[in-house]
């Protein structure tokens, strides 16, 4: 996911980072807030890269802005048309499901990967990662994006199975603000979803409030 | 910054000759160097590749250039150990000249000069640390394309591009020296579990007045973490 984005010059890309991470009852999903076109210039500061497929379904996406857009607005609909035939709220295996069959159908011309998680009744908290040839795997915890290679270490040493809302929160906005502060294509502000059986919410950790470390 | 020393050739892939005879000797790597107050704490691994096979499993990329000074070296192991010995030389010489301890900026500077001269035709990333009378302990970075820069914490090699964010999240100013061992252990650890250039044992140097101390920490006795 992260290697080829590189080499597609001349197509608007969303290089970034994105991240997803279960904790006790639910998951969150982050990314930052950056555009960039080319290496040096950031056509938006306040991107939001998290897409809302189903009420407790959510996708972020690394790759071509169009394929990932294209795919969504696909998945989105074969979504809710599952769920309406079904009459319950779909899995979030088959959100995930959806997407990788248009992945890996469509692998020549696609450039877009994703992770999807959520919440569903049937396994509760889910993470799934969609890589760009089409394969799905499941994961307690993931990374995504070019800011991601920086913080693989980081993000080994601190994870912990089973995090409270708190510990996943603080884990999460660490782990984009140290990619953040490495990677020159990833920034602005930090957009984390917290899904639960409850509800879905929204936290937008602006950047004079993200923590900071040793050398700033 | 350091350069991701493996460039994918799945291009050139030839049924007749096998991967290793075909790409160059790298030392892709993870180095790295602590400064504490009274020395310095460096570490790297110690898997030497040509293609996908490991030449040397047990490489020892600390390499001494004078008494109290030593480098660790990624990139090319042909142009870094070039480099290490001509440096060596020049650095040896100029202390005798100098009847006292070289200076740790001088090594660095020795390295710098050459690695800029000649950077196009090199590949070498290398870290120059050690301890003198005048400014104690130093680490010094001289990346490929040869800027030199001094820095309290330096990484390098391919496998530094996965542990920016620990060591951002984990460094304190002012460690004493046990700590910047587990320290550097730890980060070492990590860029070799996701670096498929580096590996095999850790193997660390403490620098300081009075002396060198080496170590090596074995893979089994490495630390470990919960999800790896």
């Amino acid at each position: 996911m992260d290697g080829i984005t590189y080499q597609c010059l001349g197509l608007l890309q969303l290089k970034t980072t994105i991240l997803a991470v279960k904790f006790n009852g639910g998951v969150i999903i982050g990314s930052d807030s950056r555009a960039s076109m080319g290496e040096s210039y950031v056509s938006s500061k306040t991107i939001n890269k998290l897409i809302q497929v189903h009420d407790r379904i959510f996708c972020c996406i690394a790759g071509s802005l169009a394929d990932a857009q294209a795919v969504t607005k696909m998945a989105k609909f074969q979504l809710s048309f599952h769920s309406i035939q079904m009459e319950s709220p779909p899995l979030v295996k088959a959100a995930a499901s959806i997407m990788r069959e248009l992945c890996y159908n469509n692998k020549e011309e696609l450039q877009a990967g994703f992770i999807t998680a959520g919440w569903d009744r049937k396994k509760g908290p889910q993470i799934y990662v969609v890589s760009l040839g089409g394969m799905l795997l499941s994961q307690p915890f993931t990374i995504g994006g070019s800011g991601s290679t920086y913080i693989y270490g980081y993000v080994d040493a601190k994870f912990k199975p089973d995090m409270s809302l708190e510990e996943a929160i603080q884990f999460s906005t660490n782990a984009l603000a140290l990619a953040m502060g490495r990677d020159n294509v990833s920034g602005g502000v930090v957009h984390l979803v917290v899904i639960t059986e409850a509800e879905v919410k929204h936290v937008v950790v602006p950047g004079n409030k993200l923590p900071k470390f040793h050398d700033e | 910054m350091s350069f991701p020393a493996s460039v994918s050739t799945l291009n050139n892939y030839n049924d007749l000759y096998p991967d290793w005879t075909q790409r160059e000797v790298s030392t892709g790597t993870t180095i790295m160097a602590v400064e504490f107050d009274g020395g310095v704490v460096m570490g790297a691994d110690s898997r030497t590749t040509t293609g996908a096979y490991i030449a040397n499993r047990v490489t020892d990329k600390l390499t001494p250039i004078h008494e109290r000074i030593f480098c660790c070296r990624s990139g090319s192991a042909a142009d870094t150990q070039a480099i290490a010995d001509a440096v060596t030389y020049q650095l040896g010489f100029h202390s005798i000249e100098l009847d006292e301890a070289p200076l740790v900026q001088t090594a660095a500077s020795l390295f710098r000069d050459m690695c800029y001269r000649y950077r196009e035709e090199l590949m070498a990333g290398i870290i120059v640390a050690g301890w003198d009378p005048r400014r104690g302990g130093q680490v010094y970075t001289v990346p490929v394309g040869g800027m030199m820069t001094r820095q309290p914490v330096s990484v390098g090699g391919s496998g530094s591009s996965y542990i920016y964010g620990y060591v951002d999240s984990n460094y304190r100013p002012a460690m004493s020296k046990e700590e910047c061992l587990k320290f550097t252990a730890e980060a070492l650890t990590l860029a070799m579990e996701r670096d498929g250039s580096s590996g095999g044992v850790v193997r660390l140097a403490v620098i300081s007045e009075q002396g060198v101390e080496r170590q090596v920490i074995l893979g089994n006795q490495l630390p470990k973490f919960s999800t790896v």
